[in-house]
C-alpha cells in the first residue's frame, strides 16, 4: 500500500477539522474539529514516518497525543465556564476582545 | 584695614539682605540703615586709603585672597580682591557720592511707600559697584558687572507700575545684554590665550600674545564697555533709563556704573598695549560718542534726559582719553572723578528742582528758578561752571587735560580726535549753559500748581558737599600732577609727547569756544524769551529731539530683521522639527486606527486568519523548497 495515501487522508481529515471550526458556532463542535486536525496531524507524522523508515514521526505523535489531552481538559473547562457565564456556547458571543 | 576690604562689600550687601528680608517692620528706620551701611563703607575705604598713602608707591597694590571660587582641571578662578590706587579712587568715589546720595535720598523718598526697598536696592548696587573695582579677576568683575545692571534694572523700574517705565528698565536691562554677553566671550578669549580670566595671569601672558588675540580680547571688551557705558552704538538706553528716580540718575547713570566701561577699558591696559588699533577704536567710539551725546543734548527739552545725553557725552571724553593709551588713561580717570562730582551734583540739583515743582521736568516750564532756589542755583550754577571747564573749576583741569592729550600723536589721528574733543568742549558749554539757563534764569514760566520752594537740609547738604567738590577738587587733585602720579603705578609712566599745536594755544581756543557757546546759550535762552512749547524746527533740530533716530535705527536695523527671524524659526520649528515628530506620531495611530477592524472580536474570524497565515507561510515554504 503506497504511503502516500496517509498523507491525502490526513489533508481531507485536516481540511474537515478546520471547516468545522470556521463554519460552526458551537463550541463543542468547534472543539471535534479541532480534535480532527490534531489527529490529522498525527496521521501525517505517522506517514511520513513510513516513508522515511525513521520512527521520529511515531514518536512526536505520541507527544501531540498528550499535548491534545491536556488541552481538551482546559478547553472544556473553558466552555463550561463560559456557558456558566453566558448561557451559551455560542463561540461567537464572546467578543470582550473587540480593537 | 587693607585686608579687611571685603568689610566693602560685605556690609552694603549684608543691609541690603536685611531691608529686602526685613518687610514692613523695618520701614522705620531701613533708610537709615541704608545710609549707615553706605558710610561705613566710605569710613573703611578711607582708612584704608589712608594706610595705602603712607606705603611706597610700588607697595600700593595689595591682594586680599577670599577663597577658592572655581576650581576644575583647567579653569582655576579664586575670589580676591585687588586694591591699589586704581580700585581705591573709584572705591573712595562710589562710597562718598554713593553715601552723599543715600542721605539726600531719605528726604527725596520721603513720601514713598516703597522706601526702604529703594535703599535695599541702592545698598545691593554700592556692593555690586565695590565687587565691580575691587576684583582681582574678569569673573569676579563680571559678577560685580552683573549684579551693578541688576541693580541699575531694579531702580530704573522702581516705579515698574508705571508702564512706560517698566519698558525702560527692560530696554537698559536688554541693551545691556549685548554688552555682558560680549564679556563672556572675551573671558572666553583670554581662556584659550592664557589659559586664566584673573588679571595676574592675563597681564602676565599678554605681551607674548600676537597682536590678533589681543585685538579680539580689546574689541570684545570695548563691546562690554559700551554697553555698561552708554557709548555708541549701545548708547540708546541712557536716555530711557531717567525714568528712575533722580537719586538713581545721580548715583548709577551719571556717577558710577556707567562710568565702569572706562574703568574696564583702564584696567586692561596691557591688553590695549599690544593692540594699538583695538586702542585707536576705543578713542574713535568715544569721539562719536561725545559728539553724538552733545548733539542729543543741544535739543532735549527733558531736564533729565539733556543731562542724561550730557552724561554719554563726557563719558565719550572718558572713553577718547583711555583709548590714547597710556598718556590718557590718568586723565580718563582724572575726569571720571570730577564728572562723578558735578554730574551727580547736577543731577541732584534736577531732583532738587523736580522736588520743588511737583515732578515737573520739562524745562520750558520752569525758568527764573533762581531767586526760588537759592541753594540749588548756586550748587547747580557750581557744577555748571565745572562741566563747562571754566577755570579753577574740576572740569577745566580734567578736560583741559583730555583735549591736550588728543592733539598729541602723528598723523590724522591728532586732528580728528583733538578737534572733535575741542568742538565737543563749544557744543558742551552751549547746552548746559542752555539747561542752566532755561531752568534758573529768564522769565517764569510755572503752571499755577507749581509753587517752588527749596529742599530740606537733607537735600541740600549734599549738593552743596558735592558743589565744593566740583569746584576745587580739580585744582587739588592736579597741583604737582599729585592724581596722575598716585594712578603712575597702575596706568604706567606715559611720554609727555607735545601737541601738535601749542598748549597756550588750546587751552586759549577752548576757552574761547567755550565762552562762545555760553554766550549764545544767554541770548537765545537766557535774554530771549523762551516759548512754552517747542518750536518748529530744522531737520538736524528734530533729529536732535529724537536722539538722532537711534530707536528707529535700531528697530529697522536690528529688531525688524530678528524679529522676521525669529519667526521663520519659530516657523520652521512648528513645520519641519514638530512636524516630523508629530507626523510620525500621527501616522503610527492612524495606521493603528486602519488596522483596528482586523480586530473584530469573532473568534471563528480569527482562526480564518491563522489559517490564512499557515497557509501564505506553507505556500513559500514548499515554494522556496524547489
Amino acid at each position: 500500500m503506497n504511503p502516500v495515501a496517509f498523507i491525502y487522508l490526513a489533508v481531507v481529515l485536516f481540511s474537515i477539522g478546520s471547516a468545522a471550526v470556521l463554519l460552526r458556532r458551537n463550541a463543542i463542535v468547534a472543539f471535534m474539529g479541532v480534535e480532527l486536525m490534531l489527529n490529522a496531524a498525527n496521521l501525517a507524522f505517522v506517514g511520513f514516518s513510513r516513508i522515511q523508515g525513521t520512527v521520529d514521526g511515531q514518536v512526536l505523535a505520541f507527544f501531540v497525543m498528550i499535548v491534545a489531552a491536556a488541552e481538551v481538559v482546559v478547553g472544556l473547562a473553558i466552555v463550561v465556564a463560559i456557558f456558566r457565564a453566558r448561557e451559551s456556547i455560542s463561540i461567537d458571543d464572546p467578543s470582550e476582545l473587540k480593537g | 584695614m587693607l585686608d579687611l576690604t571685603w568689610l566693602l562689600v560685605a556690609v552694603p550687601l549684608g543691609s541690603a539682605f536685611v531691608l529686602l528680608l526685613a518687610g514692613k517692620r523695618a520701614n522705620p528706620w531701613g533708610h537709615w540703615l541704608g545710609v549707615t551701611a553706605s558710610g561705613l563703607s566710605f569710613v573703611v575705604a578711607f582708612i584704608a586709603f589712608i594706610q595705602m598713602l603712607g606705603l611706597d608707591s610700588a607697595e600700593r597694590a595689595h591682594e586680599v585672597h577670599l577663597f577658592s571660587w572655581i576650581s576644575t582641571g583647567e579653569l582655576n578662578v579664586d575670589a580676591g580682591l585687588l586694591v591699589d590706587p586704581l580700585s581705591m579712587t573709584f572705591v573712595l568715589l562710589v562710597t562718598f557720592v554713593g553715601t552723599l546720595i543715600h542721605i539726600y535720598s531719605v528726604a527725596y523718598m520721603e513720601h514713598d511707600v516703597d522706601r526702604r526697598r529703594f535703599f535695599a536696592y541702592l545698598n545691593l548696587f554700592i556692593a555690586a559697584m565695590l565687587l565691580l573695582v575691587l576684583a582681582d579677576s574678569y569673573l569676579l568683575m563680571f559678577f560685580g558687572w552683573e549684579g551693578v545692571g541688576l541693580a541699575s534694572y531694579l531702580l530704573i523700574g522702581f516705579w515698574y507700575h508705571r508702564n512706560e517705565y517698566a519698558t525702560a528698565a527692560n530696554k537698559a536691562f536688554f541693551v545691556n545684554r549685548i554688552g555682558d554677553f560680549s564679556f563672556i566671550i572675551a573671558m572666553g578669549l583670554m581662556f584659550a590665550a592664557f589659559g586664566g580670566v584673573d588679571f595676574k595671569t592675563v597681564f602676565d601672558g599678554s605681551p607674548a600674545a600676537s597682536t590678533a588675540q589681543l585685538t579680539a580680547i580689546g574689541l570684545t571688551l570695548l563691546l562690554a564697555a559700551c554697553g555698561k557705558s552708554a557709548q555708541f552704538p549701545l548708547q540708546s538706553w541712557l536716555g530711557d533709563a531717567m525714568a528712575g528716580p533722580t537719586p538713581v540718575s545721580a548715583l548709577i547713570h551719571a556717577a558710577t556704573m556707567v562710568t565702569a566701561g572706562v574703568y574696564l577699558v583702564v584696567r586692561s591696559a596691557p591688553i590695549y598695549a599690544g593692540a594699538p588699533n583695538a586702542l585707536l577704536v576705543v578713542a574713535l567710539v568715544g569721539a562719536v560718542t561725545l559728539i553724538f551725546g552733545a548733539i542729543v543734548g543741544m535739543a532735549k527739552d527733558d531736564l533729565k534726559k539733556a543731562l542724561a545725553a550730557s552724561t554719554m557725552s563726557q563719558i565719550g571724553y572718558m572713553m577718547l582719553a583711555a583709548g590714547l593709551g597710556p598718556v590718557g588713561y590718568a586723565f580718563a580717570i582724572f575726569h571720571l572723578v570730577t564728572h562723578g562730582f558735578f554730574k551727580a551734583g547736577m543731577f541732584l540739583g534736577a531732583g532738587s528742582v523736580m522736588h520743588g515743582m511737583n515732578d515737573q521736568v520739562d524745562m520750558r516750564r520752569f525758568g527764573a528758578l533762581r531767586t526760588a532756589m537759592v541753594v540749588t542755583w548756586a550748587t547747580f550754577g557750581f557744577g555748571w561752571l565745572a562741566i563747562l571747564g571754566v577755570p579753577p573749576f574740576s572740569g577745566f583741569f580734567s578736560k583741559d587735560k583730555i583735549i591736550e592729550a588728543a592733539f598729541i600723536g602723528e598723523g590724522w589721528q591728532p586732528w580728528v580726535l583733538g578737534l572733535t574733543a575741542l568742538i565737543g568742549a563749544g557744543l558742551t558749554a552751549f547746552y548746559m549753559s542752555r539747561l542752566f539757563f532755561m531752568t534758573f534764569h529768564g522769565k517764569a514760566r510755572w503752571t499755577d500748581e507749581q509753587h517752588p520752594h527749596e529742599s530740606p537740609k537733607l537735600m541740600t547738604v549734599p549738593m552743596i558737599i558735592l558743589a565744593i567738590g566740583s569746584a576745587f577738587l580739580g585744582l587739588i587733585l592736579a597741583t604737582g600732577d599729585r592724581f596722575v602720579n598716585w594712578l603712575a603705578p597702575v596706568t604706567g609712566h606715559a611720554e609727555h609727547g607735545e601737541p601738535v599745536l601749542p598748549a597756550a594755544v588750546l587751552m586759549t581756543a577752548t576757552l574761547v569756544l567755550v565762552a562762545l557757546g555760553a554766550g549764545y546759550a544767554w541770548l537765545k535762552y537766557g535774554r530771549a524769551d523762551v516759548p512754552l512749547t517747542a518750536p518748529a524746527a530744522t531737520l538736524a533740530t528734530i533729529a536732535a529731539r529724537n536722539d538722532l533716530f537711534q530707536d528707529s535705527v535700531n528697530r529697522a536695523v536690528l529688531e525688524r530683521p530678528g524679529t522676521h527671524l525669529t519667526r521663520t524659526l519659530v516657523y520652521a520649528d512648528a513645520a519641519i522639527v514638530d512636524g516630523a515628530v508629530n507626523g510620525t506620531g500621527a501616522g503610527a495611530a492612524k495606521t493603528g486606527e486602519a488596522l483596528k477592524v482586523v480586530q473584530g472580536g469573532k473568534v471563528r474570524a480569527y482562526a480564518l486568519i491563522m489559517l490564512a497565515g499557515v497557509l501564505f507561510a506553507a505556500f513559500f515554504a514548499v515554494l522556496g523548497g524547489k
